[in-house]
This record gives structure tokens, C-alpha cells and sequence, in this order.
């Protein structure tokens, strides 16, 4: 069963083993509306905890998706590119953006938990 | 003041709505130091009259193109544009609408563009094309940026055969953006090796159809050699007519096509403004700098377009943008549509016929006057000379065009001009025929480069 | 991941009515058309030239070819391009009823805030016209083109005039180019310092180990504010400068404090609009530009508002060292659709040696172009023309010498005004939007209090907080109205922004219409009459468009085989 953690660019990074799956979150996808294009990141390509991984586009607003963690990225979602619709319909779920091979799990120490992450949606609003 | 609608009164009034005590109140944010005091030393206001009359003056200071044989190109040239066209574009609805930002109060302009992207497609030979650009040379630079990023390499190779300011246009540019632009020297014979010169560092290859100096070559072995080392070949045409005539780019495996458009629908304007034309494969697309019209529907189903894919754009992306570039030269595309929506397939490729056979009428006729070598096996319709004089020292070509101005014929362009300092290429000319030519103007140009040779 | 922006609607809701689906292009749907045709009277359907014309009509009557031995090599085309043609009456009915859909100054107010849809002068393209104008080719020998050149000198003059500077580059074909030639200029002269200094050698064209020295020691960040136009960071970022972005204070305006606050070593420059793009002028502009020259770097103006400071404030008195002209803006050459524009800018004595080629000399009784750097440095010297005698340019943004049919025009414009016409243009042009400002701001909410403004006022979207109608809906029911909305979700800093730009031309009673049609729509909006908005534009020849199916799936052309 994965473990899943929240970042303050409303980001989760879903842990199973070594390997997370990334995304942005179902508040995240509300807030940006109809999804129109999803750029992921190639396989094999390595990332500081930080860089710029990914581009999320509505028709209005382009939005880069960071790493939020470090590691290298083992497998992308392929469906994404023909449907990108799929993160307005099961953001957490079927529309990950990219799979990352941790390099150094203590960085997950320092993002939130589901009700963490909830309350601090609910501050920022 | 004419264009003011406001009068005194009104003016009064409308200082009283707003709390006002003088005009002078409202710019008192202006920080005093610094306020001017008007305009004094600038011409006072003048009636309509006065003002055709001082602008007609300066025009008539000019040697207009339609008052003697011309057979300039070298980027520009002088076609015939039908009456329709001209009055169309200046309907209010088309000439002073703005960029179309609300499309349910556009669609004139956006069907229009729609129009515009498919007939660039269609002639290019390629999959999609975007809404236009300033001109062709600066559509070029753009590509060749548009290539380094879908390459993610940083070095383009810029043939010999290349416009010498397109070339320059693309150093600037290419130097300021920290990327490598390698030329290779004029090649006015077309014999250049430019596959050598590809490497697995190269993002792009830029060639002109046909090369400035008017030479036609198949470009499909370059395309492979581009390909084979996962580089985009770029295609430049500055005379879009000679599609009409010639296998498109795209046929021959280009990647990014750009060219300028002028000759369809637009006037030569001493330079501008033209329209600078950019196609490429559908999957660069997300690369491509400018707007995008696209088809969509609207609530009630009803199909309409609109502007798309704008998150490559400046208004969203910021820093990240494609291109700084907002505007594109509309009211030139519409006149370029316009145009060709009038000449067709038919027309155009009729219109290529003819322009290619006054050339070659032309240049069966120069080359035989004492002292003028054709230098091109192939051409459309321009062609480059060599002028010699006496013993067949080589003539000076700027000297040479500048005599036959005195003589009332536009000649060409020395190349000289465009490579100035390049004693190779100083006693060659470059010149061009199109469809308003005629057997008289032949004959007058023939004669006139006889005296001026002899 | 970043969210920076402020989500709107891009899909419209299905429309609650229908029976509008019998358009020809469309299909039906199952219940009966509105009418037969899909045409409403006036309002009348078009179909794409793809659909109506075909690869046998030709609308142009060409001679005969000359017979030739064809010089084409291998390379005659041989399959059909596909270009549908139509006849002359097919042309002109085509495109005259697809201008039908468009709204046009000509036709009605265009508030657009920050661009400047003021009257576009006839006699202006009567101007362009003119054969010695339009007829000309930019390769022609000089001898024969002496009154274009002159036009092109004459119009740099008023230029530097209006604007207190000492030179300009004429040839940047929009004010983006200009933006990118401005900023080029600066990079060109922070590595002319250095050389100079001798801290690094060569020019920035040659790609010797000095030159790429000075690159590496040049300043890389220019600071912009967070209200600017998206071409200032995207300008910077294209010619490799970082950028930093400078926050403005609670009353919209950048304070000199934020500005030396962000000053480090690493300053090239401040891109900074003036007046700004909420439509105020930046009082701190001179103490700003101070301590920019004091740092060793640049003032960039974008020039987009100068239709509000002629004759009232001379950038080159405020500390300006480059600043694009939009022609199209202010100097009323015709929008077109969204271009061409042009882009002149106008550069101080500190970036006048390094404009780019071509520009304007005297020469003799005549004027000259030079075209080519190398030629450049004989006329480094002085300057005894508005065209800057550039002695290093730093290289060439076009193949020719700029937009000379829109110089014609706003010569043109220029020379109808004077210079008292031109000040009584940016008077008037302060003074409507300031009479919009006091006949809405009751109803409407202004983000930074009730002052005056310059040539645009802006409002935000508080007024409307509660009432279920978003700034968009706002914009949309004005189409209904019958007018063109005013620019909104612009400026980014302002929640629902919405800039009005009326301009000079309109008149007081023009003022007065629009101004009862924007109360009667805020007083409706407050009283819940959402439909109003939501549903808007009723009455425009389409309703909302799908944005998100456009974006989703691209057709950025006609192909045969897609049906509609």
C-alpha cells in the first residue's frame, strides 16, 4: 500500500518502495480548470529536489510541476499526451505525471500528510 | 483639431464631473522637475489639404517602380495585386479591428486566418502553419530558435546561398542568444558541400529555395543527412510565387518551412510592412512561435475559431515563452489570402508559368549582350549575371545599375550590396522578372546594359 | 507546481435554449432551425473558402505564357497544391461578409485597455498610396528613393521631438521587436563598458575567447515589475537575461525603495512601463532611473502608453534610455486584425552608438542608408540627425528598413496634429478616462482608491464579488451591449481586472452612452440577474466559444476528410 505525501505546490507524491508516483492534486486540478496538455519528463533523467520536471496547461495558464523530491525518473504516463483531460477526471488516481526512484527518502520527512495538506488548503484559500 | 471630437464646452463639463479644476490637475503625478511644456518646436496643426500636399511632394521625389522597367528582387517583388484585394482590406471591419481576443466579435478575422494557415500549409507542403510573422527574415530567425529548442542543441548552419540580410538577422539574434550561427561563404554557382557541415552538435539547416542568387536545388539529400544526425532542416523561400512552380519543401523532407509572402497580395512598400510566413510538422507545433487560429465550436454547437495554443505566448508564459512576438501582420495575411483565394490553383500555377518564362525570355536576351554571363543553369525567376566590360574586365555591378537608372531602367540588385567589401562577388547582379515585365521592357533593359557595357 | 494565474471559464456552458442548430456547415440538430438558412437577416453564415471554392475558378485573368524551354531543373512541381480559387464576385462576397463579423473602431468604442484603439485617419492610407510611397523597392538605387528616406528622417525627427531623445532606430517591425532591439542595445553597450575597461576584448559578433570573457562578465538580470507586459520578460529572457521581478506598492505604482532593493552587481537593466499598466504614472520615475544609471545599468520604457504624455512628459527628461513607439498605438496606424505593426524606438545618447543597421545619414544634399556595420564607423560621430549615426551597431533585426507604409501613416497623423494637436490628443485621451473613472466609481471598484488616472482606468472584480458574475461574463455581456469589452485579467496583479482605454476619439456623448450601458449592467449584475451575463454574448454572431476543445485537440486547418 502506498504511502502518500503532500507538498505546498500541491503536489503528491504517492510511495510505494523505493519508486513515487507524482501528480498534482485534485485541488490543484480544480484551481486550474480544464486541463489541455501535460508535458512529462523523459525516462532516465534525473532531477534535484526543486527543478522543473513538468508542464501542466490550461487554456489560460501553463504551469510548471517541480520535483519534490530528488531521484531519476523510471516510467512517465503515456496517456497523458492524447488525454489530458484525465487530470480533470481522476487527478490522484489514473493521472500521475511521472514515476521517480528515490535518491534519498529523508526528503519526504519534510512534506505533509493528507490532513496537513487539507488544512493548509483551507489556510490558503 | 479634425480627429478631436471633444469641444471646449465639453471639455469644461467633463472637468466638473471628474473634480477637476484644469486639465493640469489630472497629470499632477508628473513630478514637476519634469513636466514638459508642449510641443512648441514641432509644425502646428494642418488641414487635410496641406498635408496631402507636403506628403505628395516627398512621394514624387521617388522613382516609382510602375514608371519604368523594374527587375528588382532580392527578397521583394513587384507583382501585380488586383483591385479587389486592395479594396477589401481597407473595409473598416478588417482594417481596424484589433487582435481577435473576443472571438464571438472576430470571426471575420479568425476565419480568415483559419484561411491564411491552411493556404501556407497547402504551398509549403507542410502539416501546420501558424498566423504569420513580421517578414520572412525575421520568421527566420525565429526558426532557427524554434530549432534549437526542439533539438535542445545550440548550432545552426546558414547556407552560402542564404539572403545576406537574413543571414545577419539570424547572427544578431543568434549571438545574443548565446547560440552558434556558422555561414558558409556566398555560393552564387550552388556548389556548396553543406552535408559536411552537419554534425551531431547541429540543430538545424537553414537553406534558401531558390538561393538568393536564384539556383534550384533538391534538398532532399540534405533533409537525409540533417535527419540522419537528428537535425531540422529549415527552408526559406523569400519568393513564395515560385511554388506555384517548384516541388514544395515539405516534398523534399523539410521540418520547418518560412518564407516571406509579399508577392501575394502586398505592395513592396520600400520594405515594408510584408508578411513573414512559417509552416512546420505537426509535431513541432508546441515550438512554433506566433498566434494559432484554431476550430472549435461555440455554445450552441455552431463551429467557430478561435486563438489557440496560447500558452506558448509571451501573455502567459512570461519568461518562458516561446518568443517575445505578440502581433502578426494580419491585415498582410488577409491581403495574401485574399489573393491567392482569387488566383487559386489555376492562377497561381499560372501565374509561376508565367513569371519563369519572362525570366528566361530575360535571360536568353542579357546573355546575349557583350559582356553579361548568366552564371544559373536553374532558376525561377531570378538569376544572377556577371558584367564584364572591354576584354572582359569585370565591371563594378553597383556602377553598373547606377548607370542604367540614368538610362530609366531598374536593373537589379548588385550584389555588392548585399555583400559589400566582397571583391568576388562585385561584378554580379542580381535580376528579376516577373509577370509585369513585357518584351518592350526586355528590349529596353538589353539595350540599355549594351550602352552601359560597351 | 505553480499556479499562477487566475482560472477562468474556457468552456462555455451548453447553451438552455437550442434550435439554432441549422447551420449548413453543422448539421442539424433534431429540432427545427431558427431559420432555414442559418443566416438571420443581416447576420449571415460563411462557409471556409475551402468549402465554396474549387481548384477550376480563378478570379484573376492572366496572359499567356511565353513559350520557354522550362529552367527548372528536376525540380517542376508535379502534384497539385489543392488551392481552392473563386471568381471576382465569389471573392468579394466571401470576405465581405466574413468582415461582417467583426467589431471595428470604426464602428463603435473599442475600450481596450494598453492598446490604444483610438481613429485611424483615411488620409493616412489615402498617404500610403501614393505610388512614390508604396511603389518603391527597398533595393532600388538610392538616388532613386531620396523622398522615402527623407520620410523615414522626418518621421525620426518628430519621434525624438515628442520623446526628448537623442536618436532612434526605425527599423523594428512591432513593439515587441522594439523591445528586443532596446534591450539589444543595452546588452551591446554593458559589453562595449567592459571592453573599454579592458576587461574583456572583441566585439559581441566574433566569437573569440574575449568576447565570450565579456559575456561572462556583463550583468545577466534585468528587473521587471510584476506588472508588466508579458513581452518584457519574455524580451529579456530571449537575449539570456535572467529576470527579477519587482513588487509594486499598495497603490500600484513601484516605489524607488523596491527598486533599490532589488539592485545588485548582477543589475543590466529595469524594464518599466510608463505611465503604467494600471494606468498610472510612476512617480518615483525619475529617483528610479537615478538609481539605475547609479548601479551602472539601463532604463528600458515601454513606450505602449505614450498616447498619455505628449507634451506633458519628455522620457528623455525622466532618465529613459530606450523606448519602443507602438506607431499602431498611439500614432493611429490601423490595428489590421493584429498587425503590422511598427516599433521605432527612440534611445538616449548613452545606447545611440550601438542602433542597429540600416539608419539614415546626410549625406551631401541627400540622405544615405547605411546597411552594413562595416560602413558604420566612417559616421560614428556626431549627430546631425534624428537616425542615430550608430558607430558600433550591434547588427540587423530585418532584411529591409522597417515598416515604411505605417511610417507614411503616422506621418501623416503626426503632421494633421502638430504639436499642439498631439498635446490636446493626450489631454483629451487623460481626460475621457477620467470621465469614465467618475461616472462608474460608485458602482464599479477601483484596486488602488478613487484618484486620477492617466489614459486608462482600471477596475477590479469586487464590485461583483457575491453576485455570481465573473469579470468575463462581465466583458461578455458588453458585447451585447454592442460594444468591444475592455481588457481584462490585465494587468496579473489585480484580481479581475478590467482596463478601460477610451481614447481621444470618442466623444462626450459617445462617453455618455457607454458610461449608462456599463451602470446598467453593474446594477444588474448587483440585482441578480445572472443569466444576463452567463449566458452572454446573445446577440453576437457566435455565443461563447469551446476554448478547451480547441486547445485539447488542435485543428489549426482544413483538411477534407475532418467533418465539422
Amino acid at each position: 500500500m502506498a504511502t502518500v505525501y503532500y507538498t505546498t505546490d500541491h503536489e503528491y507524491v504517492s510511495v510505494d518502495g523505493d519508486v513515487a508516483a507524482i501528480g498534482i492534486t485534485e485541488h490543484a486540478q480544480e484551481a486550474l480548470g480544464d486541463i489541455v496538455f501535460v508535458e512529462v519528463p523523459e525516462t532516465g533523467k534525473s532531477f534535484a529536489k526543486g527543478d522543473d520536471a513538468a508542464v501542466v496547461e490550461s487554456v489560460k495558464a501553463a504551469s510548471d510541476v517541480f520535483a519534490p523530491v530528488a531521484g531519476e525518473v523510471v516510467e512517465v504516463n503515456g496517456d497523458l499526451a492524447d488525454n489530458p483531460s484525465l487530470v480533470n477526471e481522476d487527478a490522484q488516481g489514473k493521472a500521475w505525471f511521472f514515476k521517480l526512484k528515490l535518491s534519498n527518502k529523508t526528503e519526504l520527512d519534510g512534506l505533509m500528510d493528507a490532513d496537513a495538506y487539507a488544512k493548509f488548503v483551507e489556510e490558503s484559500a | 483639431m479634425r480627429y478631436l471630437p471633444l469641444s471646449d464646452d465639453d471639455r469644461k463639463a467633463m472637468l466638473d464631473a471628474v473634480g477637476a479644476s484644469s486639465i493640469d490637475d489630472l497629470f499632477a503625478d508628473i513630478p514637476e522637475a519634469v513636466r514638459a511644456d508642449g510641443l512648441a518646436d514641432l509644425p502646428r496643426t494642418q488641414g487635410e489639404m496641406a498635408v496631402e500636399a507636403a506628403l505628395s511632394k516627398l512621394a514624387a521625389k521617388n522613382v516609382a517602380a510602375a514608371v519604368v522597367p523594374v527587375f528588382v528582387g532580392a527578397g521583394a517583388y513587384r507583382h501585380h495585386v488586383p483591385a479587389t484585394v486592395d479594396h477589401l482590406i481597407q473595409r473598416s471591419e478588417f482594417l481596424t479591428s484589433y487582435t481577435p481576443y473576443q472571438p464571438e466579435i472576430t470571426q471575420g478575422t479568425l476565419q480568415t486566418l483559419f484561411e491564411f494557415q491552411t493556404q501556407v500549409a497547402l504551398l509549403t507542403g507542410m502539416e501546420v502553419a501558424n498566423a504569420s510573422m513580421y517578414d520572412g527574415s525575421t520568421a527566420t530567425g525565429e526558426a532557427v530558435l524554434m530549432a534549437h529548442r526542439a533539438t535542445r542543441r545550440k548550432r545552426a548552419v546558414l547556407s552560402g546561398g542564404l539572403h545576406p540580410h537574413y543571414r545577419a538577422v539570424v547572427e544578431t539574434l543568434s549571438d545574443f542568444a548565446g547560440m552558434a550561427a556558422e555561414t558558409l561563404a556566398p555560393d552564387p554557382l550552388g556548389r556548396e558541400d553543406l552535408i559536411s557541415q552537419i554534425n551531431d552538435e547541429t540543430s538545424c539547416v537553414v537553406v534558401q529555395y531558390p538561393s538568393v542568387f536564384g539556383t534550384i536545388q533538391d534538398l532532399s539529400d540534405i533533409a537525409a543527412a540533417a535527419h540522419a544526425q537528428k537535425a531540422l532542416l529549415i527552408v526559406v523561400v523569400t519568393e513564395i510565387i515560385a511554388l506555384g512552380a517548384l516541388k514544395s519543401p515539405g516534398d523534399m523532407g523539410a521540418d520547418i518551412v518560412v518564407g516571406e509572402g509579399q508577392s501575394i497580395g502586398n505592395g513592396l512598400n520600400f520594405g515594408g510592412p510584408y508578411v513573414g510566413l512559417m509552416a512546420c510538422r505537426q509535431k513541432l507545433v508546441r515550438q512554433m512561435p506566433g498566434r494559432l487560429c484554431g476550430e472549435t465550436v461555440d455554445a450552441d454547437g455552431k463551429r467557430g475559431f478561435v486563438l489557440t495554443l496560447s500558452t506558448r505566448e509571451q501573455h502567459i508564459r512570461r519568461e518562458k515563452a516561446t518568443s517575445n512576438i505578440c502581433t502578426n501582420s494580419g491585415l498582410c495575411a488577409l491581403a495574401f489570402t485574399i489573393h491567392l483565394s482569387l488566383l487559386g490553383e489555376m492562377g497561381l500555377r499560372k501565374l509561376a508559368t508565367i513569371n519563369h518564362a519572362n525570366a528566361c525570355a530575360l535571360a536568353d536576351r542579357l546573355a546575349k549582350v557583350a559582356g553579361v554571363d548568366v552564371l544559373n543553369e536553374t532558376f525561377f525567376n531570378e538569376f544572377t549575371i556577371r558584367v564584364s566590360g572591354a576584354g572582359g574586365a569585370p565591371r563594378d555591378g553597383a556602377e553598373v545599375i547606377d548607370a542604367l537608372v540614368d538610362k530609366g531602367i531598374l536593373g537589379g540588385v548588385p550584389v555588392s550590396r548585399l555583400l559589400p567589401g566582397d571583391e568576388a562577388v562585385k561584378d554580379l547582379i542580381l535580376v528579376a522578372s516577373t509577370e509585369i515585365n513585357t518584351d518592350e521592357d526586355r528590349a529596353a533593359y538589353a539595350a540599355a546594359l549594351q550602352d552601359v557595357l560597351a | 507546481m505553480s499556479m499562477n494565474k487566475q482560472g477562468r471559464p474556457t468552456t462555455p456552458a451548453p447553451a438552455r435554449s437550442s434550435g439554432t442548430a441549422g447551420d449548413r456547415n453543422n448539421g442539424g440538430g433534431d429540432v427545427a432551425p431558427e431559420t432555414f438558412s442559418g443566416n438571420r437577416g443581416l447576420s449571415l453564415e460563411e462557409p471556409l473558402l475551402f468549402e465554396v471554392g474549387n481548384l477550376n475558378s480563378c478570379g484573376v485573368d492572366l496572359p499567356q505564357p511565353l513559350d520557354c524551354a522550362p529552367r527548372l531543373g528536376t525540380l517542376a512541381r508535379e502534384t497539385p497544391i489543392g488551392l481552392p480559387g473563386l471568381s471576382e464576385p465569389e471573392t468579394m462576397r466571401h470576405y465581405v461578409r466574413l468582415s461582417q463579423k467583426n467589431y471595428s473602431i470604426d464602428g463603435g468604442l473599442y475600450p481596450l485597455g494598453s492598446c490604444t484603439m483610438k481613429h485611424n485617419p483615411r488620409l493616412n492610407e489615402k498617404m500610403a498610396r501614393l505610388p512614390g510611397f508604396a511603389d518603391v523597392h527597398p533595393l532600388q538605387p538610392q538616388k532613386t528613393v531620396q523622398g522615402a528616406l527623407e520620410l523615414i528622417e522626418t518621421l525620426g525627427g518628430w519621434l525624438t521631438e515628442i520623446t526628448g531623445m537623442a536618436a532612434v532606430a526605425m527599423s523594428p517591425k512591432a513593439g515587441a521587436h522594439g523591445e528586443l532591439c532596446g534591450m539589444m542595445a543595452i546588452k551591446a553597450a554593458h559589453l562595449a563598458k567592459l571592453k573599454r575597461s579592458g576587461t574583456a576584448g572583441g566585439a559581441i559578433a566574433n566569437n573569440s575567447a574575449a568576447a565570450a570573457a565579456a559575456v561572462a562578465a556583463a550583468p545577466k538580470t534585468v528587473l521587471v515589475p510584476e506588472s508588466a507586459h508579458g513581452t518584457n520578460p519574455a524580451t529579456a529572457a530571449l537575449i539570456g537575461y535572467k529576470v527579477k521581478t519587482i513588487p509594486a506598492d499598495a497603490d500600484g505604482t513601484v516605489r524607488v525603495d523596491a527598486v533599490r532593493a532589488a539592485i545588485d552587481d548582477d543589475t543590466a537593466a529595469i524594464m518599466l512601463t510608463n505611465p503604467n499598466t494600471c494606468g498610472l504614472f510612476e512617480r518615483d520615475i525619475v529617483e528610479i532611473a537615478k538609481a539605475i544609471h547609479d548601479a551602472g545599468a539601463y532604463f528600458y520604457c515601454d513606450g505602449a502608453n505614450l498616447n498619455a504624455i505628449m507634451g506633458k512628459a519628455k522620457p528623455g527628461d525622466l532618465g529613459v534610455d530606450a523606448m519602443h513607439i507602438n506607431l499602431h498605438k498611439t500614432f493611429s496606424t490601423p490595428h489590421g486584425g493584429g498587425g503590422p505593426g511598427a516599433g521605432p524606438v527612440v534611445l538616449s545618447e548613452a545606447l545611440a552608438p550601438y542602433a542597429p543597421v540600416p539608419f539614415i545619414v546626410r549625406d551631401g544634399g541627400g540622405f544615405r542608408l547605411v546597411e552594413e556595420a562595416s560602413g558604420a564607423h566612417e559616421y560614428g560621430t556626431g549627430h546631425d540627425t534624428p537616425q542615430q549615426n550608430a558607430a558600433d551597431p550591434f547588427g540587423r533585426l530585418t532584411a529591409f528598413h522597417g515598416q515604411m507604409g505605417m511610417f507614411v501613416r503616422a506621418l501623416s497623423y503626426m503632421m494633421s496634429h502638430g504639436g499642439d494637436g498631439l498635446q490636446q490628443a493626450s489631454e483629451d485621451a487623460v481626460l475621457n478616462a477620467n470621465y469614465v473613472r467618475a461616472g462608474l466609481r460608485d458602482l464599479f471598484s477601483q484596486p488602488f482608491g478613487d484618484k486620477p488616472c492617466m489614459h486608462e482606468v482600471l477596475f477590479d472584480d469586487s464590485f461583483l464579488a457575491g453576485t455570481g458574475v465573473t469579470t468575463l461574463d462581465f466583458a461578455k455581456a458588453m458585447i451585447d451591449e454592442g460594444y468591444h469589452p475592455m481588457t481584462m485579467y490585465f494587468p496579473l496583479v489585480v484580481h479581475g481586472a478590467m482596463l478601460v482605454e477610451p481614447t481621444e476619439s470618442e466623444s462626450k456623448h459617445a462617453l455618455d452612452e457607454f458610461i449608462a450601458s456599463l451602470r446598467a449592467l453593474a446594477i444588474a449584475a448587483k440585482a441578480g440577474d445572472v443569466d444576463r451575463f452567463t449566458s452572454a454574448p446573445k446577440f453576437a454572431p457566435r455565443k461563447r466559444l469551446d476554448e478547451t476543445r480547441a486547445a485539447r485537440s488542435p485543428r489549426l486547418r482544413w483538411q477534407e476528410d475532418a467533418s465539422s
